[in-house]
């Protein structure tokens, strides 16, 4: 081990601290203005400390929205954010696994091609064919809609190819193993495989979490109605043009409410989380 | 590859991938064939006759400075949003690999503004820079800047920028410090025992042996300054002041959706995914050679 002067451990200390304030110094600003009165933050004159409308704010934000006439409590928009990144999350390992499975453990006609076909989605985000997956979306009726919300998102191939990877490194003699015990394949595949893939399962869970509740460009295009906006999607639209009509503390409790799940599940799961995020590199 | 051991079943393996394999095809290959096929198409102002018109789309935009204008900014972006974000993270990693107190603390903190999602950060960045209400705007007035990035065209993109790469930082960060952390410390002892000092060690050891690493977070950022950019910019500026904070993305997004301009909008989707496809082409080639390293 280099050995490091004392001198020197303080300076990286020190510029440690300094990182640590600057990523969360936007975060306090937002924490402390959700406590204030919106008359004080309009004037330009928030103070840096704690205000006194912590309940009567949060109260307003989550269970009533904005005073606009297109109110919306964003207890409900979080909702809408929940379901979509649980479906997310959820449709993409289960459609991923078994088609990684199918892959890996049979030979079939086509075999390769179709994953061919899977992996050629890893290139291209959503972002890059918003208009026309809008169109065949509206066209299937799905606006407005969990469905329509979720399934465009399942469409990658990421976890695909994390699974195949994973199954090649499963020693073929658990396979012969339960051939000999007289399970077919279903059951090799449910009594074996799943629960080996299970952190596998849990660490790509967290990072496709937090990746459908921040989704956005794709949930402003399909929602219209009100009542279907998930979180991302609902604070822009608090924030008007005609600055002088922004709720501000209304917007930043609502912003600390957008961040709280994703930031918790970080937290609280740092090791899935790290796992998640070098494996699927997004 | 392949496996040794395998099942035998006709049916079984593609009702395995069938519902992957169904979710692809309606939601990417036809939508994606769609975007190419409308880029070849014109539509009248009524949207009751179409036309096949070859490339003039693409013609029309590479003719349009507009378009050109925004291909060179979002380069912009992306280099500033990746530099600035890399040194900072990269100089906080080489801090938090020292053995020191608290180190996993330190990772904690530093790692949470990955799950902040664009739109927030717009929401958290605009608030605090705010013309006339941000708390660090009535600092910069007091030093004698005239601070309004909703008229400044200059300010509002840097003000992008800032918010962008403070997204970033946590993921470099990590990806940073498992780099470092993967350098067997046996190279720092020998450069140490030759009598080379830090900040010598750093240049001329953990840089090259960090080098992989740096490869794929540059390309790794200039893909999340095209994209993930979008939700920053429609929060902060929506694209304004005039077109100064225009990106491809939000390009392809105004001129669809407000203009009604689809089949520019979709020569400019097809443009963008070759772009993107040329990038992880850069990035797959890099992967290989990481595994040979």
């Amino acid at each position: 081990m280099v050995e490091e002067e004392g001198f020197r451990r303080y300076v990286a200390h020190i510029i440690l601290w300094i990182g640590i304030a600057i990523v969360a110094f936007p975060v306090y600003i937002a924490i402390i203005a959700s406590t204030q009165d919106n008359a004080l933050i309009a004037n330009g004159q928030m103070s840096l400390l704690p205000g006194g409308h912590f309940f009567e704010v949060y109260y307003q934000t989550i269970f009533v929205g904005t005073s606009g006439s297109t109110r919306e409590p964003v207890g409900n928009m979080m909702l809408n954010s929940l379901v979509m990144a649980l479906l997310i999350a959820v449709g993409k390992i289960a459609i991923s696994i078994i088609s990684a499975y199918a892959i890996v453990y049979f030979r079939f006609p086509f075999r390769m091609p179709i994953f061919w076909i899977i992996f050629i989605t890893l290139m291209l985000p959503v972002e890059v064919r918003i208009y026309p997956t809008y169109k065949i979306v509206a066209d299937l009726h799905m606006l407005d809609s969990y469905a329509g919300l979720s399934l465009p998102l399942i469409a990658s191939a990421t976890a695909t190819l994390l699974f195949r990877q994973f199954f090649m490194t499963v020693p073929d003699e658990l396979l012969e193993a339960s051939r000999i015990d007289g399970a077919g394949p279903l059951r090799f595949f449910w009594d074996t495989l799943l629960p080996l893939s299970r952190t596998n399962m849990a660490a790509l869970f967290v990072i496709l979490f937090i990746l459908g509740w921040n989704q956005y460009l794709w949930p402003l295009l399909i929602t219209t109605r009100d009542d279907m906006q998930t979180i991302q999607v609902g604070i822009r639209k608090m924030i008007t043009t005609t600055d002088a009509l922004t709720e501000w503390p209304i917007v930043m409790a609502t912003a600390v409410l957008a961040m709280l799940p994703p930031v918790f599940v970080v937290v609280a799961m740092q090791k899935l989380f790290v796992r998640g995020l070098v494996e699927t590199e997004k | 590859m392949q496996k040794q051991a395998i099942f035998q079943s006709r049916l079984l393996p593609y009702a395995l991938v069938a519902p992957q394999l169904a979710i692809v095809l309606i939601f990417f290959y036809w939508p994606a064939l769609q975007a190419v096929i409308q880029s070849f198409l014109l539509q009248d102002a009524f949207g009751l006759s179409t036309t096949f018109v070859w490339f003039e789309n693409y013609i029309d935009l590479f003719r349009d400075p507009s378009y050109f204008e925004a291909i060179v900014r979002t380069f912009f972006f992306s280099f500033a949003i990746a530099v600035s974000s890399l040194s900072f993270a990269l100089l906080l990693a080489v801090m938090a690999d020292k053995p020191l107190r608290g180190s996993m603390l330190y990772r904690t903190l530093l790692i949470w503004p990955y799950a902040v999602a664009p739109p927030v950060v717009g929401v958290l960045w605009i608030f605090m820079l705010h013309p006339s209400l941000g708390v660090l705007s009535r600092y910069l007035r007091g030093l004698g800047v005239d601070w309004n990035p909703l008229l400044d065209g200059d300010q509002a993109a840097a003000l992008i920028i800032l918010a962008a790469a403070w997204k970033q930082i946590s993921y470099n960060f990590l990806f940073f410090l498992a780099g470092l952390q993967a350098i067997p410390k046996s190279v720092f002892e020998a450069a140490a025992i030759d009598g080379a000092r830090p900040m010598r060690r750093f240049w001329t050891v953990t840089f090259p042996l960090l080098s992989p690493t740096i490869f794929f977070l540059l390309v790794v950022n200039i893909v999340y300054a095209f994209f993930d950019t979008f939700g920053i910019i429609d929060t902060m500026t929506r694209g304004g002041p005039g077109t100064s904070t225009v990106t491809l993305v939000y390009k392809v997004y105004s001129d669809g959706l407000l203009g009604g301009n689809l089949g520019s909008s979709a020569a400019q989707s097809v443009i963008l995914m070759v772009m993107v496809i040329v990038l992880t082409g850069i990035q797959f080639r890099f992967v290989e050679r990481k595994v040979t390293y």
